[in-house]
């Protein structure tokens, strides 16, 4: 991990675009009067013929995202992760999902890490409401090349997929020539006395916990789920079997996110016990996305707790 | 060239098969799909550029019923223009049919959107007359609304953006029979004035008596020659149009008849 080369996994979204744009001539975007946030305007820039700023209106822009798809487009629609799938959520349905057209929901500022817009801006339920939705892929990528792989990645896959990036920059994680595949989580080291299961914006926090933890004597290992509909069961299990403490981590509602996908499985496949970190029943607040992190205990430091008191 | 003299007549064939589907499913939405049925028959067998022989064609024009409750209406419609048998208008609504409560565009040939959830066609649309522009094709993109539906906001988002966008390839139909389900549309939440409102959005706009086929060709005819902007036609309609218990009875929105209903609705059709 490098910590001195930040970004936001919505800059990264922008920049892989304009790559996307050049390659593939069906490729449309979507945007509701938040292209500066969400980095669609490094795309609207370079193809503007291409580019549909529908206004404040999300519900519209999905249903005219989902027309052109019926005509072969891929289109790109983007907006907060608030007004994507929440606002928009019965047009993502029924016009989306239901007729499983070629829908690209990438979806910026979702979670706590939004930071001083508060709780009406912080979308905290996002992966719980498209993951229910039948033939929605659901992702949320951690670094730079990360997310430029997933954009390019899921247009060359046919069907509905929402992406929930972040505003906040974090280290990069990954290497150009890492290998990356829709519904395989990663693995970071492999250490046995315990997991974390992370996704997103908080990736790095598990991967400095590990580091932080190894100094203290104690091996976890560290697991990327960047794609959490499909999501990696032979994975969830490997670790289950293989490491004694099971923990997640997201920036989302601990209820029905990445902590209860986990669940599911394990409930199913293997039980055993697993500590889901993220944010409590409730409404997040204002602050900076740092402060906000330490105050719904979704940092390093609170891994390393969870991990060390265990032990 | 189909006459207006057949064209009526086909209408009637395509009331047979609503009265059909919705007395085989015992449900369903029969007020809604009669007042639109002279409009679908004008569309489907004059208007529009379709080959039932192959209903995804590229260059076909395109229809959206955002009112997909009146499915009866279109499957009836299809069908009696070859898209699938009329025999399996008696598989509406029941187990594992093609013919859905509401259209799904991956059962059913000829389907060109999944609808149901008021108020979501005309976005989608603008998303295929926004395509057509884009790949410089000439197709045409028809979105019937119901008028208790474009009490539904997404309507006027949707509205407001292909006045916007000019979408001179795109012609909204209202279904206005002033009924929904509790009551008038002006007593529930009035949507009048209509003409003013969709003029106000960037729409060219033509009212009609709905179910005066001369009107209603003469009004598609219309549209097609109308620049840079969407046309909306006003169509005057009335619910449970050609069954005379049904007409203008709010209760037949979505109750399927009886058998005794079901025959004499059936008689009434008959009739030359």
């Amino acid at each position: 991990m490098d910590n001195k080369s930040l970004k936001a996994t919505r800059q990264s979204y922008g920049e892989a675009l304009e790559i996307l744009g050049e390659l593939n001539p069906d490729v449309v975007v979507l945007d509701a009067d938040l292209s500066e946030a969400t980095k669609t305007n490094l795309f609207a820039k370079k193809f503007p013929e291409r580019f549909f700023d529908m206004g404040i209106a999300e519900q519209n822009m999905m249903g005219t995202a989902a027309g052109l798809a019926t005509c072969g487009k891929i289109p790109y629609a983007s907006t907060f992760a608030v007004f994507a799938a929440g606002r928009s959520y019965d047009q993502i349905r029924t016009s989306i999902c239901y007729p499983n057209l070629n829908v690209k929901i990438v979806a910026t500022h979702c979670g706590i890490t939004v930071g001083e817009d508060g709780a009406t801006h912080q979308m905290l339920e996002d992966i719980s409401l498209m993951r229910t939705l039948p033939n929605m892929t659901v992702m949320c990528t951690s670094d730079d090349v990360q997310t430029k792989w997933a954009i390019q990645e899921m247009a060359k896959k046919q069907g509905p997929f929402y992406l929930r990036l972040c505003r906040l920059a974090t280290p990069s994680i990954y290497q150009e020539k890492d290998y990356f595949e829709i519904g395989k989580a990663i693995q970071i080291g492999d250490g046995t006395d315990g997991t974390i299961f992370a996704t997103g914006v908080v990736v790095p926090e598990a991967i400095k916990a590990m580091e932080m933890l190894k100094e203290k004597g104690i091996n976890i290992r560290v697991i990327d789920i960047h794609t959490i509909k499909p999501i990696d069961i032979e994975m969830i299990i490997k670790c289950a079997k293989e490491t004694q403490k099971l923990i997640s981590i997201e920036d989302h509602s601990i209820l029905g996110g990445l902590g209860s996908a986990i669940s599911e499985v394990l409930t199913e496949k293997y039980p055993k016990k697993l500590i889901r970190m993220g944010i409590p029943d409730t409404f997040g607040k204002s602050g900076k996305a740092e402060e906000l992190m330490k105050e719904y205990s979704i940092t390093s430091e609170e891994i390393v707790k969870q991990f060390v008191n265990f032990m | 060239m189909i006459n207006i003299e057949e064209l009526q007549e086909k209408a009637k064939e395509i009331r047979k098969g609503i009265i059909e589907e919705v007395y085989s499913a015992q449900s369903g939405h029969p007020g809604g799909s009669l007042s639109c049925t002279d409009i679908l028959t004008v569309l489907y067998f004059k208007e529009m550029r379709v080959k039932p022989e192959e209903p995804e064609w590229e260059e076909r024009d395109r229809f959206i019923l955002s009112k997909g409750h009146a499915s009866p209406a279109l499957y009836s419609t299809l069908a009696n223009r070859g898209y699938f048998p009329i025999e399996e208008l008696k598989t509406f609504r029941k187990v594992n049919s093609r013919l859905q409560g509401h259209p799904d565009k991956n059962k059913l040939p000829g389907i060109d959107m999944t609808t149901g959830s008021l108020g979501q066609g005309l976005s989608v649309a603008n998303g295929m007359a926004i395509s057509a522009k884009l790949e410089n094709k000439d197709y045409r993109v028809y979105c019937l609304l119901g008028d208790g539906e474009i009490e539904e906001g997404q309507i006027w988002e949707a509205a407001m953006a292909a006045g916007h966008y000019k979408l001179d390839n795109l012609c909204v139909i209202i279904d206005n029979n002033n009924l929904q389900i509790d009551g008038t549309v002006d007593k529930v939440m009035s949507i009048y004035p209509l003409k003013e409102k969709w003029e106000n959005f960037g729409f060219e706009t033509i009212e009609i008596d709905g179910h005066n086929i001369e009107e209603i060709i003469q009004a598609f005819e219309k549209a097609r020659t109308i620049q840079s902007k969407p046309t909306a036609i006003i169509a005057k309609t009335v619910k449970g149009k050609g069954i005379s218990f049904m007409e203008n009875q709010v209760g037949w929105h979505g109750k399927a008849p009886n058998e005794e209903q079901y025959k004499e609705a059936m008689q009434e059709l008959m009739i030359v």
